[in-house]
This record gives C-alpha cells, sequence and structure tokens, in this order.
C-alpha cells in the first residue's frame, strides 16, 4: 500500500503530460516469487495454526463436567448431572466444562466473547461445545444466530466459581424457605416470560399478565376460559391447547423444566400482579 | 509483438455522425418495448438506482435506531425488518444486478464490436422478469414485510408470522433474470466479437462478465429450488427443513450459500471488471499481467464453488468438512491478490490522472484490500469460531461489497456516463462526493471489525452499554456517507441537465467503446469495426502531436 500510495505521487500526470503514454512494465521473476512464495509460506502457518487450535477446542478432555444446555425463544436453561436447573450457567474454575446443546424451537448459538468460543444450537441434534475457565468471575452468554424479535435479550451469563463454592451451589435447593411469591418472581424473569409477557397492561408477543387473573378469557377457537390455577399450569406445560384470541401458538413448552413448587409460586406472583 | 501505430484521435477530429440511439425513436413505447441493449441498459441502470436508494435508506434507518440500545424510535420487530430489507434489497435487486445488467448490457457489445447482445429480445424478457420479482418483493414489504434477515434459515423463515413467501417468490422469479442475461453474455462473447477481436484482445472487463455469467448460470438454479423448497415449506409442511419431521435446518444453510457463496463473486467480479478498464485509461499504461488478471477472473469463478462450507464453521458440520472447506477459502486469496498487486504494479512508473473514476479505483484497492485480508482472519478456524456472525463479519462483507463492489459501480458510472448520456459529471463535484463516501464508508465499518472482534454479535436490536460508543461513531459515519451519495445524485441530475457535451473520448482511451460517438449511435458505432490493437496497448501509440 506504501508502495502503492509513492507511486501514485511520484507518476502522477503533471500538466504538459497529456500525450505521455506509459511503457508497460517488464517482467521480473525474482520479485514474482518473492511476492508470491512468501504470502502463501504464511498462509500455510496461519491454516495450520487454525487447524490445530480448532481441533483442540472441538475434543473436550474426558474428565469435563457435563452440563446439558437447553435453548429457546428467548432463554438459555443450563441442567447439571443432579436434576438442578438454572438459568445461569456455573462452571467450577480450572476445570474442563463439557456442554450438550440443544433448541427447542429455531437455530440459537451459545457464545461466550471471553472463552473464545462460539457453537450453533439446532433442534433435532445436539452440538458440543467446551471450555475451561482459568479464573473465578462471571462473563457474557450471547445467542449469536438470530432468532427473532427478542434475539438481542436472549443473554445469559456464566458464573465462574471456586470447587467447593461451586458444588454448593448445584446442589443448594432455591426454592427451599423462599416465599412463594418470590419464586414465582425469579421464574418470570429467569425464564424469560418476561420478552412476551409484560406486566404493564401493554400486548407483547403474549398477553400481559397486569390484571390477568380471574379474568375470562377469550379463546382463539371462539369459547372462553377462566384464568385459575389449572389454566395457568395447563398453558405452561401445554401451551398451545389453548390460545388467547388475537395471539399466535408460538410459546415453548416448560415441561421438565419446571418444578410443581416453581410453578405454585408463579401461579402466586402471576395473582399479585393486579 | 505486432508493431501496428495506432493514433488516438484528438479532441478536434470527431467523427461525423448521425443520430444517437436517444434520438433515434422517442415516445415511451419506444422504451418500454425496445431490443437495444443500450437503452435495455439504462432502464436496468434506472432500476439499480432506485433499489440501492431503497436499501441505503433502510441502512439510515438501523444505523440510526442503534444510537442507542433497547429503543430508540422504533421497536425490535421494526428493526429486524430494516436489516432484513437492507439485506434482501441490496443483495438481490442491486449489486446482483447492478454492474453486469446496468453497465453490461451497455458496454459488453460495443465492447466487442458488436450491434447488440446475442439475444436482443431474451435481454428485455430479462428486464421485466426483474422487474416482475423486484414489484413481488416490494408487495411483501407492503403486506406485512418479512424479518428473517436475507439468509432466510430455516426453520426461523417457516415460523415467523411476516410475510415471508412473496420475498422469497420475489428472489426466485429474479433469479431468472440472472440467468438469462448470464446465457446472452456468454452466446455473445462467444458469436459476435467483431473482425480482430481476438480473445487476448477482449478488455478485462468482458473476461469478468464472462466469469460472472458463468457462475449465475451453474448457481442460481441451486437458489430457485432452495427458494422453492422453502416455500413448499411454509405454505405446505413438507418438513424438508424441519427436525420434527425427520428434515435438517442446516441443510438449508449448505443448500443457501451453494448459490450465495458464489453469488458474492457475482458480486465483486464485474467490480473487478471495471477496476481494470479504469487503472489502465487513467494510467495510460497496458494492465500488468493481461493474461494473469483475466484468468484469474476464470479462477474466482472456479473457487468460488468449493468453499460455501465456510459459513458453516460453527453450525456443527463435521470437523473434516470445516478443514476441507477452510483450506479451499485460502485459495481465494491467490486470484484476488493477483488482480491487487497487478493493478498496483500498473501504477508503477504509469502517467497516472486522478480524475473522479480514477479516485474510485483507489478506493475500491484500499477498501478491497481490507476486506481481503480480513477474510483470511475469518477463513483461519479458531479464530473464525470467535469472530463468526459478529459485527467483524459485517464488517468484512461491507469492505468488499460497499467499498468494492459498489465503488466500482460508481467510478464505472462516473466513467462510462458521458458515453451513456453524451455529458460530463462535473469534476468538482465528483471528487466531493468520492471524499465523502470514502470518508463516510471507513468511518461507518472500521470500527464494526473492533466491535465485532470484542463480541458484539449482529442482528442485535439492544446491546450492552460497552459498545455504544462504537455505534455512535458507525451511525454518525453513514450520514456521511449518506451524504457522499445525495452530492453523487445531485452531480448526475446537474450533469444531465447542464452538463458540459461529451467528446466521442474524453479520456483519451485506447478501449474500444471510446472509439465511437458520444453517445454512440442505434448499432453502436458509424461503420462496421476492424480491430487492430487490444484495449490497453497504449505502448504501440505513434505520439503524432506532442
Amino acid at each position: 500500500m506504501g508502495a502503492a500510495g509513492y507511486w501514485l505521487y511520484k507518476h502522477r500526470r503533471r500538466p504538459g503530460d497529456e500525450e505521455k503514454l506509459a511503457k508497460p512494465t517488464p517482467h521480473s521473476t525474482a520479485i514474482e516469487v518473492f511476492w508470491s512464495v512468501g504470502p502463501l509460506l504464511a498462509c500455510i502457518g496461519l491454516f495450520h495454526w487454525g487447524v490445530v487450535s480448532y481441533m483442540n477446542m472441538r475434543v473436550a478432555p474426558g474428565d469435563s463436567v457435563q452440563v446439558q444446555v437447553r435453548a429457546r425463544k428467548w432463554a438459555w436453561e443450563f441442567e447439571y448431572a443432579n436434576g438442578k436447573i438454572t438459568d445461569q450457567l456455573y462452571a467450577p474454575v480450572n476445570k474442563p466444562v463439557r456442554l450438550i446443546m440443544t433448541s427447542q424451537d429455531v437455530i440459537h448459538s451459545f457464545f461466550i466473547p471471553d472463552f473464545r468460543v462460539k457453537q450453533d444450537v439446532v433442534p433435532g441434534r445436539y452440538s458440543t461445545l467446551w471450555f475451561q475457565a482459568t479464573e473465578a468471575g462471571t462473563y457474557q452468554v450471547f445467542c449469536a444466530e438470530y432468532c427473532g424479535d427478542s434475539h438481542s435479550n436472549m443473554l445469559s451469563k456464566v458464573v465462574v466459581l471456586p470447587p467447593a463454592e461451586y458444588d454448593a451451589k448445584v446442589n443448594e435447593d432455591d426454592t427451599k424457605g423462599v416465599p412463594l411469591v418470590d419464586i414465582g418472581k425469579k421464574v418470570y424473569e429467569g425464564k424469560a416470560c418476561n420478552s412476551c409477557h409484560s406486566l404493564d397492561g401493554s400486548p407483547r408477543v403474549g398477553p400481559s399478565f397486569k390484571g390477568l387473573w380471574g379474568k375470562t378469557e377469550a379463546l382463539a377457537d371462539g369459547s372462553s376460559v377462566t384464568v385459575d390455577e389449572n389454566y395457568i399450569r395447563e398453558s405452561i406445560l401445554n401451551p398451545n391447547a389453548k390460545i388467547a384470541k388475537g395471539f399466535q401458538p408460538v410459546m415453548p413448552t416448560f415441561q421438565g423444566s419446571l418444578k410443581d413448587r416453581h410453578i405454585e409460586g408463579f401461579i402466586e406472583f402471576l395473582k399479585a400482579q393486579k | 509483438m505486432a508493431t501496428t501505430d495506432i493514433a488516438v484521435p484528438a479532441a478536434h477530429d470527431e467523427p461525423k455522425r448521425g443520430l444517437s440511439y436517444l434520438e433515434i425513436t422517442s415516445g415511451l413505447k419506444s422504451w418500454l418495448l425496445t431490443i437495444d441493449h443500450k437503452r435495455i441498459g439504462l432502464m436496468y441502470l434506472g432500476s439499480v438506482i432506485f433499489a440501492f436508494f431503497l436499501g441505503g435508506v433502510f441502512a439510515l434507518l438501523l444505523r440510526a435506531e442503534l444510537l442507542t440500545p433497547g429503543k430508540t424510535f422504533v421497536d425490535a420487530k421494526t428493526y429486524n425488518q430494516f436489516f432484513t430489507l437492507h439485506g434482501t434489497i441490496m443483495v438481490f435487486l442491486f449489486i446482483v444486478p447492478a454492474i453486469p445488467a446496468a453497465l453490461g448490457n451497455f458496454f459488453l457489445p460495443i465492447q466487442v464490436g458488436a450491434i447488440d447482445v446475442a439475444f436482443p429480445r431474451l435481454n428485455l424478457a430479462s428486464f421485466y422478469i426483474y422487474l416482475l420479482g423486484a414489484f413481488v418483493a416490494i408487495y411483501s414489504i407492503i403486506t406485512g414485510s418479512v424479518d428473517t434477515g436475507w439468509t432466510f434459515y430455516a426453520p426461523y423463515s417457516t415460523e415467523t408470522d411476516t410475510n415471508v413467501i412473496p420475498m422469497v417468490a420475489g428472489a426466485f422469479i429474479m433469479g431468472f433474470s440472472s440467468i438469462l442475461t448470464g446465457v446472452n453474455f456468454v452466446v455473445t462473447v462467444h458469436k459476435l466479437r467483431a473482425p480482430g477481436v481476438t480473445w487476448g484482445r477482449l478488455s478485462l472487463f468482458i473476461w469478468s462478465l464472462y466469469a460472472t455469467s458463468i457462475i449465475q448460470i451453474l448457481a442460481t438454479p441451486v437458489l430457485a429450488i432452495t427458494l422453492a423448497l422453502l416455500i413448499m415449506e411454509r405454505a405446505v409442511g413438507i418438513g424438508i427443513f424441519d427436525p420434527k419431521m425427520g428434515g435438517d435446518p442446516i441443510m438449508f444453510q449448505h443448500f443457501f450459500w451453494f448459490y450465495s457463496h458464489p453469488a458474492v463473486y457475482i458480486m465483486i467480479l464485474p467490480g473487478m471488471g471495471v477496476i481494470s478498464e479504469l487503472v489502465a485509461t487513467f494510467c495510460r499504461k497496458k494492465i500488468f499481467g493481461y493474461k494473469a488478471v483475466a484468468l484469474s477472473s476464470i479462477g474466482l469463478a472456479l473457487v468460488s464453488f468449493l468453499v460455501w462450507g465456510h459459513h458453516l464453521f460453527v453450525s456443527g458440520q463435521s470437523e473434516f468438512a470445516t478443514i476441507a472447506f477452510s483450506f479451499l477459502t485460502f485459495l481465494v486469496g491467490i486470484p484476488s491478490s493477483i488482480k491487487v498487486i497487478n493493478w498496483t504494479m500498473t501504477m508503477y512508473e504509469a502517467s497516472i490522472d486522478l480524475k473522479t473514476p480514477m479516485l474510485y479505483a483507489l478506493a475500491f484497492i484500499w477498501n478491497f484490500m481490507i476486506g481481503g485480508l480480513t477474510g483470511i482472519f475469518l477463513g483461519v478456524l479458531s479464530v473464525d469460531v470467535h469472530l463468526h456472525d459478529t459485527y467483524f463479519v459485517i464488517a468484512h462483507f461491507h469492505y468488499v461489497m460497499m467499498g468494492g463492489t459498489a465503488m466500482a459501480f460508481v467510478g464505472g458510472l462516473v466513467y462510462w456516463w458521458p458515453k451513456m448520456t453524451g455529458r460530463m459529471v462535473d469534476e468538482r463535484l465528483g471528487r466531493v462526493s468520492w471524499a465523502l463516501i470514502f470518508l463516510g464508508f471507513n468511518l461507518t465499518f472500521f470500527v464494526q471489525f473492533i466491535m465485532g472482534a470484542r463480541g458484539m454479535p449482529r442482528r442485535y436490536y439492544n446491546y450492552l452499554d460497552q459498545f455504544q460508543k462504537f455505534h455512535q461513531f458507525s451511525t454518525v459515519g453513514s450520514w456521511v456517507l449518506g451524504l457522499g451519495f445525495l452530492v453523487l445524485l445531485y452531480a448526475l441530475v446537474q450533469s444531465l441537465r447542464s452538463g458540459v457535451k461529451a467528446t466521442s473520448n474524453p479520456w483519451h482511451s485506447l478501449a474500444l467503446e471510446w472509439q465511437s460517438p458520444s453517445p454512440p449511435p442505434l448499432e453502436n458505432f458509424e461503420a462496421p469495426v476492424v480491430v487492430t490493437h487490444g484495449p490497453y496497448d497504449y505502448h504501440l501509440v505513434k505520439t503524432t502531436n506532442t
């Protein structure tokens, strides 16, 4: 580029040169070999380095901690070996962690910029990714494959903890001794109900929760239903059974990812949204 | 080598001339039913400029929305439609047809010394197929729009409640226009060369259009199949991309990129051809390594079919396929760098005239070099894993397409404008537009490399606060860029209204199209052409009046 700039200046057309015609530049084998072989070697080197580091990135060590990852519009869910489910990924420091990921709807992509890892999460198959965090701390997780309205809010965190704290976190029962309504609030935020259901009365992808409890809701098929405990439970576990009028059947099921106590807490939370 | 002496006609001995192609008939019907490749080229030109304006408005809107995280002035769904429409319009309505169908239609037959393309009626049909596709696509925008991104990835595109079918049908229809234009060009180059226009005397613009046409003919049908499958999936649920029915969403990506990667070369190759013309004319020198530059176009066309898998490095395709695609991707660097090095070498000891078109050619070389080198980053596997689907990719793509092809399009437009319209573009306005566009472009996109390397994912309506200063910088850059295009538009309109009348050869070029009057007569030349030298043989010119 420097050479081009210099030649541009040196060989610019000066006044009086209007009829000047340039001679073709002669062939020079030495120069051509220099500018072909040099970059060629550099590219082979880069390719080699890329492949070796890529293979290290793809093959997880045998002693990795395994975590199941489920993606859905628009939240991440992590399940550990003991059945514990969290909305943030907890990982022990200095130990390899292997994620086995699948999507319940469209394609998502699990991306931790700080760890330089990314892998698409595809419905109907499992994809894997592994990392080993070397420092305790909290790291950003993005969804990197466009997945609709709240794609840019499909965020989470990796929380890297020292081994003892990690074990305590994964084994703790976070619903014990907590008021039901607070459990419900955590579900509302952690399962990203808030990306589709507002608390202020404005409809989003789904109906707002404000004043929903006890209401007679008109359904898309022309019938109606009273919003009570059983309707809410059904809507969480089998969301497309009854569709509220004016909305699309797009909500994913939460079968298997919420325990009874979570659902009971969520119902209490809903009652509080007057 | 033959030592034929060539005399460049000076300004005072303008050839005697009859009516130009613009004057010979008039009225709306004489345009709408014309089979003259020049008029069809101009109608394409008007259409692609309108498409560029429309796509540009969406670009400015989406950049404005990104001034702040969260809502600036539209909601997430509208923003998602903005970037989808920006991408779809720019790719299918502007950049694919821009240089081949507009400038190529006009100049390919003239540069081979022919009266018209091989199949003039087919050429008009291509134009109307393009228009039909464009109208169907615009119909989709008016009736509910699209929010899938221009890539239409399944299963999102089969699930979303926006109006995907007409948009995809529009792209499907426009594909046929592209195929037919390709066929027309290939036959024209093979069959209609005037006496003396040997393969070794074809302009590099024609070589690049020839390579482009091959890709258009071979790759576009695969896009048509893919889009037809997507329509069937959405309309009747055939399940080919739906895992619930045994289908595979990754297969859509393979199908899509099997066309869309070669399509990137449909977009860039004609631009490279234009740059070769500009560099030769404004350096008044034979292009360094003519044969290598010509064959590198064909080389790029071939390699373009073998690298689609580099869009799927993190999709879950097999590691072995990924490594093979990475290796093949590195091969793209060879023909690309041959071109850049040979343009640069052409400038060495040349007689360089920094007129507006040459400035755009230099902008192309600068931007394309940044776009090309960052492509190497993306080809290195482990680096791509981090950069994939971030703003780094956005910046890389725009450096090649916007900084490359769009610069070449504008440079070619200003260069050939006198031939097409018979009037010059004001040099001062041209340079101002160049400065604003070049500066604005780099302000807008360079910062996106940094943002992407720090992990900012693409297609994000909301973003973390740490990225705001980069986004704001980029948005301000987009205003400078937009202003530059407005100045250019003003310069073109002003040229049409009151521009200086052009002589037949205002740039003193040796290329064949400049040996005909400006604007050319209906049959392109006043008399049948016999060519005795190549388009860049400046060293053979006998200087008569120094």
